[in-house]
């Protein structure tokens, strides 16, 4: 019977000799922390003056907006995201294998573009209340859906993937095993859920939410569109509006700090317990078949949020998409630009996963506080907003190319351009610093599960710490794996600021066409490479939900 | 491994694509382009690529961060040719010492005043008014005057406007500054957050609603009105011409300068000058409804419909020199 203990450390090797696996974590935790020291090295300036100005007329009321976005998308992604992935995980009901993922479909459309399409359905000039008010008179008003609750509500049905895919990862790890211990020992199914499934879960889940309100945190595009005023606006109002982009990358720096609370919550909700289960995990999953009402109930469940949270959107789209493909008013080089998306994101999504297992890893054989505060301090990118990043990620590799070619020019005796700036590899590095805490939280939470009892026994036969990972932990974690892959891929598709600033000379995307028509306003010309992201996101959506799964049947 | 051998493959391809940036060819000018390629630029580059042999490349992105990139690259930047939207960004490239001085008199004879930087280190392209909208079935244009009257108690909760945030609001308030002064335009922008605007992201989206009722007013570009229009002659929104009797319309520009560090200089200047003559600045105006910044070449015949009017001349570089303060008087004055 698995259970939450204390007991077992991880069999570590022997002090005398630095561990490569230390070094390697140190090493990629310092690479990638460099864009985010140029971040904090913004405040040896401090702009005292700007502060005061905020701090006076609306620093109050927006951090006030942000902890309670922060909280409702927080609660919100952790109940609607667990119960799908537990109806998903543990029931049979009609549609379930399509649902299981399709559920994850909104996390592939980036959310700025998801809101805008909403908000043209649901406003007050959409075609909703519009049909409405022809119904029932013009003097209809239904609740804005510019505010706090519709923004919450928009953000909880495009994050809730994050929670709804770790959580999935867990449960089926768990197997069936867990479970039907409980039942049999005269527990209902689901009290079970409560008390066995759900608290063994649990860094999952917290580590799903955690993802869930960075993104929050970091958003613009959304809560700009539906004018709810958070603390990035007073970012973006120091950067673009007073020309201060250093005080501007100061105040992101700050959000750092609510980072920071985020990891120390999720941290703090695992304790010193550890989430272990037995060497041999049983028999897999055996969903309990639904019928009659309840079976459509789920049916119907998982069909409303993919319909709110997805098919109407993408209709909305699609709807406009027909109207530039009529106009004519659609790129000549769409494969060129798919290509350079799927390769940029097939690139960042293998790097950042393999920094994370080296980092998680790492954590796991030498559980000392330097490799973890390496990881977690790595790992801060995603709570900054995109284009701050980015411009952190900008400044050393400018200067990289200024030192190195200044050097090279001297030896070759010619001028040298820039080499790193603008290059897929500055350009995948910016994802992977923006992304790693998505495939690290990901990757972490599904090692934390795996009892260290296996480490032990496999090193006792004499497997070195590689091998052990190779033969032992990556096949085990292979849900884990396969969930940090498609999150940091479909996120790289969807990424905009970075690859606007970073992108090599002539190197287009789907997302640098979004942007081509959403600068002007262009939505309905957006919608086409818009869509293109998710379609090209939905083959290894569905090639790595396969791969997860199919350790859970066959062996 | 064959995770390794991949990855190493991976990481050659990202060289050589890298690498594949450093060398360029003789006849060509590099835009670094805050302006959608789609629409307007493409074409003009393309007459201009028939016209002079040089080819044009454009790099897209975001004002700000094209600044950045600018900033960051220095003197090998690969980029001759900054086109940005809205003057205070020209103005923040300028002082930032990333634009040069260009003397051409055909830049001068072609483009007024009032649309260049008093230093010549840029030149609008396309005139772009920002002016009140009013719904057609349910507002007199008798009842509307200038953009101070919008505060008049009698457009409580029927006035729609963007958020303070947005950049032409910030150059429309700067610009106010320079004419009215701090004090008075800090008053003016009081009585029309005290007449509780509804704050809706988005110059269509403000069109949109007031068609449908949610509010009576609003103030937007007007090419956005003529986008609509175009495809629906009978939406129920018309453009009023702001402060006919006083100083003008507010209008802001989309405009060009050589960088800084430019590599093909002469060709950098050869395509602005380009840029501005009648031919290309009618391509701008036919596709993108903006007005033409050199007044010989003809507006789109769209908003030939709503006639002439008086633009404000005051020297647009006022946009940038007084745009944070004109953020930081919004935020006071509770316009947000």
């Amino acid at each position: 019977m698995p259970q939450a203990s204390d007991a077992g450390r991880v069999f570590t090797a022997r002090p005398a000799s630095v561990s490569p696996w230390v070094v390697g974590a140190v090493g990629i935790a310092a690479l990638v922390a460099i864009p985010i020291l140029a971040v904090l090295s913004s405040l040896t300036s401090p702009a005292v003056e700007i502060w005061v100005h905020l701090w006076r007329t609306q620093l109050v009321e927006l951090t006030w907006n942000t902890v309670r976005l922060l909280a409702g998308v927080g609660a919100g992604t952790l109940v609607l995201g667990t119960a799908l992935a537990w109806l998903v995980v543990h029931h049979r009901f009609p549609g379930r294998t399509v649902l299981e993922w399709a559920l994850i479909l909104p996390l592939a459309m980036p959310a700025y573009v998801i809101g805008f399409a909403s908000l043209g359905l649901f406003d007050f000039a959409g075609p909703v209340q519009t049909a409405l008010r022809r119904a029932f008179g013009e003097s209809l008003r239904l609740p804005e859906i510019r505010s706090y609750g519709g923004v919450t509500l928009m953000m909880v049905l495009v994050y809730y993937p994050y929670v709804y895919l770790l959580a999935r990862a867990a449960f089926r790890a768990q197997g069936g095993a867990t479970l039907e211990t409980a039942r049999s020992l005269g527990r209902s199914r689901v009290v079970a859920f409560l008390r066995v499934t759900l608290p063994l879960a649990r860094p999952s889940l917290v580590a799903g939410a955690a993802l869930a309100m960075m993104e929050a945190l970091a958003d613009f595009g959304t809560v700009a569109t539906f004018g709810y005023r958070t603390y990035t606006e007073a970012i973006y109002r120091v950067w673009y509006g007073m020309f201060e982009r250093v005080a501007a990358t100061q105040l992101a720096s700050v959000l750092l700090l609510f980072a920071f609370a985020l990891m120390l919550l999720e941290r703090s909700s695992r304790g010193r317990q550890r989430f272990t289960q037995g060497m041999r995990r049983g028999p897999a999953t055996m969903p309990l078949p639904l019928a009659g009402w309840r079976a459509w109930m789920a049916t119907a469940t998982c069909a409303a949020v993919l319909t709110l949270a997805f098919l109407l959107p993408v209709g909305q789209l699609a709807w406009w998409g027909i109207e530039a493909v009529r106009e004519g008013r659609v790129s000549r080089d769409f494969p060129v630009l798919l290509a350079n998306t799927l390769s940029l994101a097939a690139l960042a999504a293998a790097a950042a996963c393999v920094f994370a297992v080296v980092l998680a890893y790492a954590g796991r054989l030498h559980p000392t506080r330097a490799v973890q505060v390496a990881g977690q301090f790595a790992s801060m990118g995603y709570a900054l907003p995109g284009s701050v990043i980015a411009v952190g990620v900008l400044l050393p590799l400018a200067w990289v190319d200024h030192g190195a070619g200044a050097l090279l020019e001297r030896v070759l005796g010619r001028p040298v351009g820039l080499f790193v700036t603008g290059s897929v590899i500055g350009l995948v590095g910016a994802y992977v610093v923006r992304f790693l805490a998505v495939s690290l939280q990901t990757v972490d939470a599904s090692l934390t599960r795996i009892s260290p009892i296996l480490d032990d026994a496999a090193r006792s036969l004499g497997a070195r710490a590689g091998g052990v990972l190779r033969r032992v932990h990556v096949p085990m974690i292979r849900g884990g794996l396969a969930t940090a892959l498609i999150l940091v891929f479909v996120e790289t598709m969807k990424e905009m600021p970075a690859t606007l600033l970073l992108r090599p000379f002539g190197f287009n995307t789907l997302s640098v066409e979004v942007w081509e028509r959403t600068s002007e306003a262009l939505w309905h010309e957006a919608a086409v490479p818009a869509l293109a992201i998710v379609g090209a996101g939905l083959l290894p959506v569905i090639l790595a939900i396969r791969w997860s799964t199919r350790d859970t049947r066959g062996r | 491994m064959r995770v390794i051998t991949l990855l190493s493959r991976m990481i050659a391809f990202g060289l050589v694509l890298g690498l594949g940036v450093v060398s360029g060819e003789a006849q060509e000018v590099v835009v670094y382009s805050a302006r959608s390629s789609q629409y307007g630029p493409e074409l003009v580059f393309d007459a201009f690529t028939k016209k002079t042999g040089i080819q044009v490349k454009t790099f897209g992105g975001n004002t700000s961060e094209l600044f950045e990139r600018l900033k960051a690259e220095g003197d090998k930047t690969p980029a001759d040719v900054l086109i940005s939207v809205d003057a205070g960004n020209l103005w923040n490239a300028a002082r930032a010492g990333l634009l040069s001085r260009v003397d051409s008199p055909e830049i001068v004879a072609n483009i007024p005043a009032h649309l260049r930087d008093p230093e010549n280190r840029w030149a609008g392209l396309t005139v772009r008014a920002r002016t009140i909208m009013y719904n057609t079935k349910k507002v007199k244009p008798e009842e509307l005057s200038t953009y101070d009257a919008l505060g008049d108690p009698k457009w409580k909760g029927r006035l729609c406007l963007r958020t303070s945030s947005y950049i032409y609001n910030q150059s429309f308030v700067a610009t106010m500054i320079k004419r009215q002064g701090e004090a008075k335009t800090e008053a003016i922008m009081k009585t029309w957050a005290a007449n509780e605007p509804i704050l809706i992201n988005g110059d269509t989206k403000i069109l949109e609603s007031i068609a449908a009722g949610q509010c009576d007013v609003g103030v937007t570009n007007t090419y956005y009105l003529a986008r609509i229009v175009a495809k629906d002659p009978a939406f129920a929104v018309a453009p009023f011409w702001a402060n006919q009797q006083t100083t003008g319309t507010h209008i802001n520009i989309s405009g060009a300068g050589v960088t800084a560090h430019a590599k093909n200089r002469a060709n950098a200047i050869k395509l602005i000058e380009f840029l501005t003559t009648p031919e290309a600045q009618q391509m701008f105006a036919d596709h993108a409804f903006e007005y033409p910044a050199n007044p010989q070449a003809a507006v789109n015949p769209v908003l030939a419909k709503w006639g002439k009017f008086k633009q404000d001349d005051i020297n647009i570089a006022a946009a940038g020199e007084f745009q944070a303060a004109a953020t930081r008087l919004a935020d006071r004055a509770g316009y947000k």
